[in-house]
Parts: C-alpha cells; structure tokens; sequence
C-alpha cells in the first residue's frame, strides 16, 4: 500500500509533465494535422533555459521562489518566440505542400535544434542548483517533497490559465474555430497564420514549464531528454484522443501513471517501452483515442 | 534597391536577425557569473554577414547582374548534358563500377574504411528508399532491422559459428520477419502516425537489445564475430580463409550494393513498383484500380526491411562486434536524411545522398561537431527549397496532375 501511494504520488508529478507536453503537441496537430517533431525539443529549450536563468539568478543572490518565478516566465516567453521563429521559417512556407514534407522539415528542424542545443550547451548533464527547493512531508508511508507540490501547483495552474484561454475567450475561440474550418474562419475575419503562430507559442510556453519542472525534478537537462519525452508525450496526445485539449491532459496523466507504475510492479529497465506498446495499442484499436476527435481521413 | 519587393526582403532579413539575436544571446550570454555579450554578437555577426552576402547575391542574380556567367555557363552544362546523354546509360554503369572495383587499388586504408560505410549506407539508403521513395511510408525506426540483421549474424556466428554466407540470407528472413511485425499492426494507420509509431519500434528494437542480457549481452555487445570466409573445392575436401582485410571487405560490400541496386531498380519498374507508386500517390485510387494496398504497404516495408537485414549482417562481420550503441534514432535519421537529400525514390539520388553525408564530414573532420547540426538543417531546407532532392527520379509513366 505504502508503495502504490508513493507511486501514485510520483506519477501525478511526471503525468501532469507529460499533459503540458502532450498539449503542444495536440494542439498543433489539431489545428494544421502536423506531428512537430521538434516540439520534444523546445521542451529540453525550456529545460536549459530554466537552468541558464535560475543559475544566474541563484549567484546574484535572489531567494529561490522569485528565481524559479522569473525565470520560469522568462522561459516560457523565450520558447514561445522560438517555437515561433520554427513555425516561421520551416513550417508556414510548407502550408500547401505534402504533409511528408512538412513531417520531414519537422524532423530536420528537431535534428537542428538538438544538435544547436548541443552546441551551445554542451554534450554533459547541466545540473540545476540544488538548494531550491527542500523537504517534504509524509502521507500514509509516501514521501511527497515540496518539490513535487510545487510541480503539481504549477501544472494545475497552467492547466486551468490554458482551459480559460481557449473556453472562455475570444482568441480560445478564434483558435478552436480555426481548428475546425480554416476557410470558413478565415471569411468571418479570423487571421488564420496569427492563430497558428499563438498556438505554436502556447504549446511552447507549456512544454518549456514541463522542462524546467523535469529539471528540477530530476536535477538535471540533457540537449537530447526531449526525444524519448516527446515520443511519450504524443502517444499522451493520441491517448486522449489527438487534437483534444482535455484528451490531452487526460493522457498525459494516465501516461505518466502507467509509466511509474510499470516501472514500479513490472520491469524498471523496460519502462520506456510501455508507452510506445500503448501508442500502438491506441492507434490500431481505438485510433480516436478517449475522447476521440478530429480524426480526419487524410493521409501523407 | 529601393523596389518594394527588395525593401520588404531587406526588412524582412531585419526583422528575422533581431529574432536571431534574441534566441541566440540568452543559450551564450547568460551565465552565472554575470551576463556576456561578446561571443554570441560575434557568432551573431558572423551569420548576419554570411545572411546578407547570400541575400544580396541572390537579389543581383535575380536582378540578371551574373547573366554575363550564368547565360554561357548554361549552354555549356546544355551542350555538356546533350554530349552525355549520347553516352548510352550501361557505358556510364560500367564506367562507375570500373571505377568502384580499381578504387581499392588506388587508395589506402583510411579511404577504405570510408569507402565501406559509404557502400553499407548506400544499401541502408536503397532500402530504406522502397519504402520512403517508392511507397511514400515515412519510417524513421528503419535502423532496427539493420540491427535485427547485425544481431541475426552475430548471435548465429558465435553461438553455432554459422558462416556468413549462409546467414546473409537468414538475416534478410529474419529482417522480413520483423519487418511484417511491426508492419502489420502499423501500416492501416494514417501516414504521419505511421511515422511516430515506427519511430517508436525502433526505440523498442534498441531497449531489447539493451536488456536482454541472456542474449544479446545488453550494453557490452557481443564480440568475436567471424568474418566472411571465402570457400573453395581443394583435393576432396573445402579449404576456406577468412577475408578479414578491408579490401577484401570492401569488395564484399561493393557486391552486395550492386545487388541492392539492381534489385531495387528491378523492383522498380516492375508492376509491384507501379503498384507502390499508386498508393503513395493516391491510396483510395489505387485500392480502386485493384491493388491490395496493405498487402503492398506490407511488402514495401518488408523488402526494405530485408535489405536492411542484409547490410545489417555486413555490418556486424565487418565490425566482429555489434552493441546497441550502434542502432540509435539517430542513425535511421540519418538514412533518412540521405534519401531525403538525394532525392526520394531515386536510385542515383541515394548513391550521391550517402556519399555526401558519409564521405563529405570525413573530408570535414574538423566540424565532426557540427555534421547532425548541419543534416538537420539542410534536411528542413531541402523541403522548403528543393523538396526532390538533388538528384531528382524520374517519374515512371504518365499521370495526371498531382495534388500533392
């Protein structure tokens, strides 16, 4: 009992990582049906980004909430002009041609913007600082560390923001009528390239949060952590069914669960692997996912 | 310059450097130590340069400014194209394969070790062209039929001491075997799930081979794998060495890429090469006229997952140790890259997108650092700017206007 709670604790924290990641992903895909590869890579942009800035704000000698504030915001912000910098450049030129082309673009961008993190960052762990975050207290024999309510809080807060921006006002609703009929928005005066630049720079500003948070969480970034996050994140997004907000939290929770506990009760060494055996799954039985929408029948 | 158009690509290169200069500075710039400006202004600098020395070349040669060299130089490449196209094809195929049997000869070592990887990649490329070019099945987990190939031979050799010849052609079952494994499950789902989900199985692939330590050795790898043998009658009984020098395995895999490429040209224009050209042209057409489309998916993915095997099995002898080190995502991204490079579907296009993204980065060696930073980028402007490759194919055939 004691280790379900601990794992179901722990898989709280990661599932809520997962749903911001998997939501860039769903939301892109909704709104122009394109799987960003490099998405996984503005996620581990955020990671250093939240490593670059609290370090410098840690030396000058800020306390640590306002470090991890600022410069979670800064962060955001940084991978919301990046991700759109990408949409610019590879993807929007791209509109009209085959969808293997833009998936090809796509997969050479993330191939860039790893190896530019590389570059820039180094091929070594960045560890974050240690002393921000400390402590926890104990539930019925788990451990929760103040590190994981803090994830969890800030999870839950951008979960809610993101609701509220896309259900209850007008450029949530821009969005989601530009997700349903690009052309018939368009005629009621909707700037369709705008929309899908704001949306690529929400999803970003989300998975840049997730970044930092699994910086924290772990201790440390590496340039190449986006890949096998991003590949569990979609299958988070397919889960709950692609192109579904909701769906998206939804299977990232539930991503994040069955990876803590298939690790926990199954096979620790094989962990990775269950979330692609669920994606497959997913795909082949129940291709529309939980809450099963936006399931067109074009293809590449 | 003063044009509306050239005053809107000038502000356009402005806008675009201040977006640069922003992303750039924050990953250089700061550090705990406090906040510097030098190194990413100089790097900054240095890109602005190079942008607006291309930009403005560009805007002249629109302008026709170079029509002066550019007028001649095209008759020149016209009268040279005409002058080859006389040359008939098979003259130039044995020219090349002259060319590929006396380079052993020629060179040293180092160039035949590059020679090798070239020739293994060419077959990685050929294969995985059946199913990206041909079939138009984006797959980015090709890499672990490579590796179901390297682990085939590997386990055989030094398990039962199997020679490679025969376990050439069990490492292409094996490969097929696997690739309708994970084919059949994947291959109703929609093109760009397709590609996640086989990206996926090649991650799979590798933790297996990461794990399973009773057979495959886990991360150590397996060692002590036989190379080929040469085998011949002598005095009642087979007398056989091994062919252990690099030249000897260059011309192993010199065979075994032309018989790639012939039997993927072969593919090619045969009825089952129409046939995967109409479902990646138009599925639901196809499946009208006739064509079982996912018995035909199933066979692309396999056939290129046989050639994987092939070279996989080379790989392996060549090596005499295979680890799961070697069959990373970035690998098949790489394979991908050089088909995408060359030209999708195109045999010629394969050959040249192997050579330059194996052969070029040796000539390079000092940017060894640079080479995935590059490929990503080159990859993501081909699409924009030449998206059939350098060497583009020739379409088989007559069809109407596509659509996409």
């Amino acid at each position: 009992m004691e280790v379900f709670l601990q794992q179901l604790v722990n898989g709280i924290t990661l599932g809520g990582v997962y749903a911001l990641v998997a939501l860039g992903y769903t939301m892109v895909y909704g709104i122009i049906q394109l799987i960003n590869f490099a998405h996984g890579e503005i996620f581990a942009a955020g990671g250093y980004m939240g490593v670059i800035l609290i370090s410098w704000m840690v030396a000058q000698g800020y306390p640590p909430f306002v470090c991890l504030g600022v410069a979670l915001v800064l962060a955001m912000g940084y991978c919301a002009l990046l991700a759109m910098a990408v949409e610019k450049l590879v993807y929007k030129p791209l509109r009209s041609s085959s969808r293997l082309s833009v998936l090809l673009s796509a997969l050479g961008m993330s191939i860039f913007l790893q190896n530019g993190l590389m570059l820039t960052q180094g091929v070594y762990d960045r560890a974050y600082p240690g002393e921000m975050v400390q402590g926890g207290f104990e539930i019925g024999g788990a451990m929760v560390s103040y590190m994981q309510i803090v994830i969890v809080g800030i999870t839950v807060a951008l979960l809610v923001g993101l609701n509220t921006l896309v259900f209850k006002t007008r450029i949530g609703k821009a969005m989601r009528a530009t997700a349903q009929d690009k052309t018939m928005s368009a005629l009621v005066g909707i700037n369709a390239s705008r929309i899908i630049s704001l949306t690529f720079a929400i999803g970003a500003a989300l998975a840049c949060a997730a970044g930092i948070m699994v910086g924290m969480y772990y201790g440390s970034v590496r340039y190449d952590m986006g890949f096998v996050l991003g590949v569990k994140a979609f299958s988070a997004a397919v889960l709950g069914g692609i192109g579904n907000i909701t769906g998206a939290m939804l299977g990232g929770l539930l991503i994040g669960m069955i990876e803590v506990f298939a690790a926990g009760y199954i096979s620790s060494e094989y962990k990775d692997v269950f979330a692609f055996i669920i994606l497959i799954g997913v795909l082949y039985f129940m291709p529309t996912g939980i809450m099963g929408e936006n399931v067109d029948d074009t293809r590449v | 310059m003063t044009t509306p158009a050239s005053r809107k690509l000038w502000l356009g290169y402005a806008v675009a450097m201040l977006w640069l200069y922003v992303l750039l500075w924050p990953l250089i710039g700061i550090k705990p130590g406090g906040l510097e400006f030098a190194t990413s202004a100089a790097i900054w600098a240095k890109l602005a340069a190079i942008s607006a020395i291309l930009l403005v070349l560009w805007q002249l040669k629109q302008r026709g400014v170079f029509d002066f060299v550019s007028r001649p130089a095209e008759a020149v490449s016209k009268a040279l194209g005409k002058a080859t196209d006389r040359v008939p094809t098979r003259l130039w195929l044995v020219l090349a394969f002259a060319c590929a049997v006396a380079f052993p000869l020629v060179t040293e070592r180092y160039a035949h070790d590059v020679a090798i990887s070239v020739l293994v990649y060419i077959c990685l490329g050929l294969g995985l062209n059946v199913v990206v070019g041909m079939a138009g099945l984006l797959d980015l987990g090709y890499i672990a039929f490579y590796g179901v190939g390297a682990y085939t031979y590997a386990l055989l050799s030094v398990h039962f001491g199997l020679s490679f010849w025969l376990c050439l052609p069990i490492a292409g079952a094996f490969s097929a075997v696997a690739g309708c494994i994970i084919g059949y499950p994947t291959l109703r789902m929609r093109g760009d799930y397709l590609a996640i989900v086989t990206l996926g199985f090649g991650e799979i692939v590798r933790i297996i081979l990461n794990n399973w330590m009773s057979l495959t050795n886990g991360p150590n790898g397996i060692l002590g794998i036989k190379p080929p043998g040469a085998y011949w009658w002598q005095d009642g009984k087979i007398e056989h060495i091994w062919l252990g020098s690099l030249e000897q395995f260059y011309y192993v895999i010199l065979g075994l890429a032309v018989c790639t490429i012939v039997a993927v040209y072969r593919i090619n224009h045969s009825r089952i090469g129409r046939a995967f050209e109409a479902v990646r042209e138009d599925q639901t057409a196809a499946e009208l006229m006739g064509v079982n489309t996912l018995g035909i998916k199933l066979l692309a993915y396999a056939m290129g997952a046989v050639f994987g095997g092939l070279a996989g099995a080379f790989f392996a002898a060549r090596m005499r140790f295979v680890s799961p080190e070697s069959f990373t995502f970035i690998e098949s991204a790489m394979v991908l890259a050089m088909v995408v490079l060359g030209g999708m579907g195109s045999i010629p296009g394969v050959i040249l997108g192997a050579l330059a993204l194996i052969a070029l980065p040796e000539i390079f060696r000092g940017f060894e650092l640079y080479r995935m930073f590059v490929f990503g980028g080159v990859m993501a402007m081909m699409m924009l700017f030449r998206p059939k490759g350098l060497w583009p194919a020739k379409r088989m055939g007559a069809r109407s206007e596509e659509r996409d």
